[in-house]
């Protein structure tokens, strides 16, 4: 009913070739852009900007960027927190040391120093496969949290290792409300998931596909693995390097290396893992549940539990219910949320004459 | 089916997070977050410190019918000593209660470093009680930040002084090594610079030794350290980090008396796992252990008495008890000056950081509050955000933490003209033109 398709026809190329081919959910997609760009500026309060929404949008950059390389690429990484902490510091040392760029420059160069970085920590990938390569990564993550707390020119010789974001300005605007900082996060969120969207669709993300499925077969083929390789490396550690610095800048304000520690790593492969591997609106699924879950587990746990339960079982039980929610997605559908949702409209679709 | 339950689930629990709004308390209550840590390798820490100061405002609502009638409410939130979590609490919980939150108590220098700066814009006065930023005591530059008692930067030199004092005068340092083994963090990097400062002063060597979160491996540094066979040791850990260095220390023979712990590194959770290793360690502190104050018995018979207390009875009278306690005492001793000033009724953040500037707890009000000997006189101003700076150190001698000094002023001489600096090139920084102080 909802999804009732009759009389929409495709008549030209472009049109087969659309991101959202049928029309009601083009719709729900203009809804629900409409609702996040216009309505939420308008109703939401600070609490919810600033310490959900813009940090949901953050991590799911982050899982984009994580899911092109695992999810589209099929390489593991366990160094996504070590690429954002590259973007993190560059967006920040071109920003006091070079203060005539403007800030959405700053934030490309980090985004490209970060794709630099992952190159480098991605050509181990042309030898080693899986595990071993999740390995290499993990030595990513260390060797730069390393070198960011301990070479003082990075934190500008900051006496504690933390940097502090300076006052933002875009296009001479000054961010600084809760509401626009919400707005800059979403823009550039928005504008690189689209990005993101078409690269997987375009002959770039179906040579990852072919590599992730078969790296021999793809390379009989034609296709350059050396080549494939690196640019997932390069484009997915861009995408980390971006919201690096949107963590800093828009959300944190101050950050020190230790903010982009393995635990953060694991909690966005955590995020496609829930969400979905290969899939974009996956990535914003699983950064959804994995960032609210807890907060929601924690604010409820303060509000139902007084009185009823020690407040150290509740906290300890918040643990309890993350891990054992988690454990239960994976057994019930390990394709993660993004297929959930699929399954779902598939049935919309043929609904009310399932077959 | 299961799949559309799930779905059924998903929807509900997004009703269920919107539902959640904020509680509003009756008109007469000031609100406290208490932004908590139970989980994870620093527990001890959150939950001694946390506990006992909801145990104290619990105590002036039960014995004394609130702060002027005012009663205290408060709300914990989880951080697990995150600071992505930190600030959501904060942003959770600021807004709470009839007149917002009173003051931010992070107990995370990471966490300090998060919200100081959001407090600033929203008017929350952000307190650090012997943790956060050195510089912070410049209250010109930071006008909602307060490192009250004491900073890293002055129990620093105070440690200093300590070892000098054992070596037999500030000239014996010439020539000796010192070793710092710090937590890799915002928190333990804080001293590096001034310990250098002081170590081109006195003429003494220093080398700087990380151990990276939690600190359970260090094996590597202690071995280090035993090639370059300093006089001194200096720790600066945090949690599971203690227990470690001092078995580490021990397996290579590094007498334990040798070494000085911060006071984040000198509880009994800090010394008790590592059993015998500990016997003899030192560390500094603005605040003994024990349960021989009035205000704990008081807060024993009216608190633990009538089963309300937020921790596990046997914990009270430890170090982190003991400074939630004062914690306690800082906050409602702030929340009164302000009281006087502004009336009777629930204050706003601006309010009690007027308090909190113009605190002068003497000798006589720390009597009457019956924690003599507990805490140390406290005087802030516009212009000083610290207040004491005075520290004692402890021993432990393998049961309980003995006082063996008494209190050691911090040399404010030096530390002063840094913080100044450091507050000065942080403005710039930001562009904040300091405030000034008449």
């Amino acid at each position: 009913m909802l999804y009732r398709e009759a009389g929409q026809f495709k008549t030209s190329y472009a049109k087969d070739l659309a991101i959202f081919p049928i029309r009601q959910d083009r719709w729900f997609i203009a809804l629900v852009l409409i609702f996040f760009g216009l309505v939420v500026p308008l109703i939401a309060n600070d609490y919810w900007l600033k310490s959900i929404l813009i940090p949901l949008l953050v991590s799911s950059l982050a899982a984009i960027g994580l899911n092109i390389l695992t999810g589209y690429a099929g390489q593991l990484s366990l160094g996504t927190a070590g690429f954002m902490a590259v973007g993190a510091f560059a967006a920040y040392n071109f920003n006091i040391r070079v203060p005539e760029l403007p800030l959405i420059v700053d934030f490309i160069l980090a985004g490209l120093c970060a794709a630099l970085v992952g190159m480098v920590f991605g050509l181990p990938s042309l030898r080693i496969k899986g595990f071993y390569l999740a390995v290499a990564t993990l030595a990513a993550q260390f060797f730069i949290e390393w070198v960011l707390t301990h070479f003082g020119w990075f934190t500008n010789y900051s006496s504690s290792g933390v940097i502090s974001a300076p006052p933002m300005k875009m296009f001479g605007f000054a961010v600084e409300s809760a509401v626009e900082k919400y707005l800059l996060t979403l823009g550039v969120v928005l504008v690189m998931a689209l990005a993101a969207k078409n690269m997987v669709r375009s002959s770039a993300g179906r040579a990852w596909m072919a590599v992730r499925d078969k790296d021999i077969s793809a390379e009989v083929i034609g296709i350059p693995l050396m080549k494939t390789k690196l640019t997932a490396f390069g484009v997915s550690s861009f995408y980390c390097g971006v919201a690096g610095a949107l963590w800093t800048y828009c959300y944190l304000g101050t950050v020190e290396p230790a903010a982009f520690d393995l635990a953060r790593s694991f909690l966005i492969l955590f995020m496609i893992i829930i969400g979905g591997v290969g899939s974009i609106l996956g990535s914003f699924l699983g950064a959804a549940f994995i960032g609210l879950l807890p907060i929601f587990l924690n604010n409820m746990a303060a509000t139902i539990g007084h009185g009823t339960l020690q407040a150290d079982t509740m906290a300890n039980l918040e643990h309890v219910i993350f891990g054992g929610l988690i454990i239960f997605f994976l057994i019930v559908e390990p394709h993660g949320l993004a297929r959930l949702w699929q399954i779902a409209k598939e049935k919309l679709r043929l609904w009310p004459f399932p077959y | 089916m299961k799949r559309i339950n799930l779905v059924g689930l998903a929807v509900g629990a997004g009703l269920a997070l919107g539902a959640v709004g904020p509680a509003w308390a009756q008109a007469n209550e000031q609100f406290v977050p208490m932004p908590i840590y139970r989980t994870g390798p620093y527990a001890a820490g959150g939950t001694g410190v946390f506990g006992a100061f909801m145990d104290y405002l619990a105590l002036i609502n039960e014995r004394d019918g609130g702060l002027n009638g005012v009663k205290f409410t408060w709300e914990e939130c989880e951080t697990a000593y995150d600071n992505a979590r930190g600030v959501e609490c904060y942003e959770r919980l600021k807004g709470k209660g009839p007149t917002g939150a009173a003051m931010f108590h992070p107990l995370s220098t990471g966490i300090t470093y998060s919200v100081f700066e959001k407090g600033a814009v929203d008017k929350v006065p952000v307190v650090s009680i012997g943790y956060g930023r050195g510089d912070a005591m410049d209250g010109r530059v930071f006008p909602y930040l307060f490192p009250l008692i004491t900073t890293y930067w002055s129990q620093n030199t105070a440690k200093i002084k300590y070892i000098g004092m054992k070596e037999g005068g500030m000239d014996k340092l010439k020539g000796k090594k010192l070793a710092n083994i710090y937590h890799d963090s915002a928190y333990g990097k804080e001293t590096i610079d001034i310990l250098n400062k002081q170590a081109a002063m006195y003429g003494f060597e220093v080398k700087h030794f990380p151990v990276a979160h939690p600190g359970l491996d260090q094996k590597a540094v202690w071995l280090q350290i035993k090639q370059m066979a300093p006089d001194w040791v200096i720790l600066r850990g945090w949690g599971v980090m203690n227990p470690t260095a001092l078995k580490e220390a021990q397996r290579v023979n590094f007498p334990r008396e040798k070494i000085v712990g911060v006071w984040w590194s000198g509880s009994e959770e800090d010394v008790r796992p590592a059993g015998a290793a500990a016997k003899g360690y030192v560390a500094a502190g603005f605040h003994p252990a024990g349960k021989n104050f009035p205000v704990i018995k008081d807060v024993e018979k009216f608190v633990y008495g009538k089963k309300k207390g937020n921790v596990e009875a046997e914990r009270v009278g430890t170090i982190y008890y003991n400074r939630g306690i004062i914690h306690g005492i800082v906050s409602v001793e702030a929340m009164r000056v302000a009281q006087e000033k502004f009336g009777k009724k629930p204050l706003t953040g601006e309010q009690i950081a007027w308090g909190l500037e113009n605190l002068n707890i003497t000798a006589e009000r720390i009597k009457a509050l019956g924690a003599e000997g507990l805490l140390q006189p406290l005087k802030t101003s516009c212009l000083d955000h610290e207040g004491g700076g005075a520290v004692k150190f402890q021993q432990w001698d393998g049961d309980k933490w003995v006082i063996v000094t008494d209190w050691i002023e911090a040399d404010k001489k030096l530390v002063r003209p840094l913080a100044e600096e450091s507050a000065a090139k942080y403005a710039k920084e930001k562009n904040i033109t300091p405030r000034t102080c008449n």
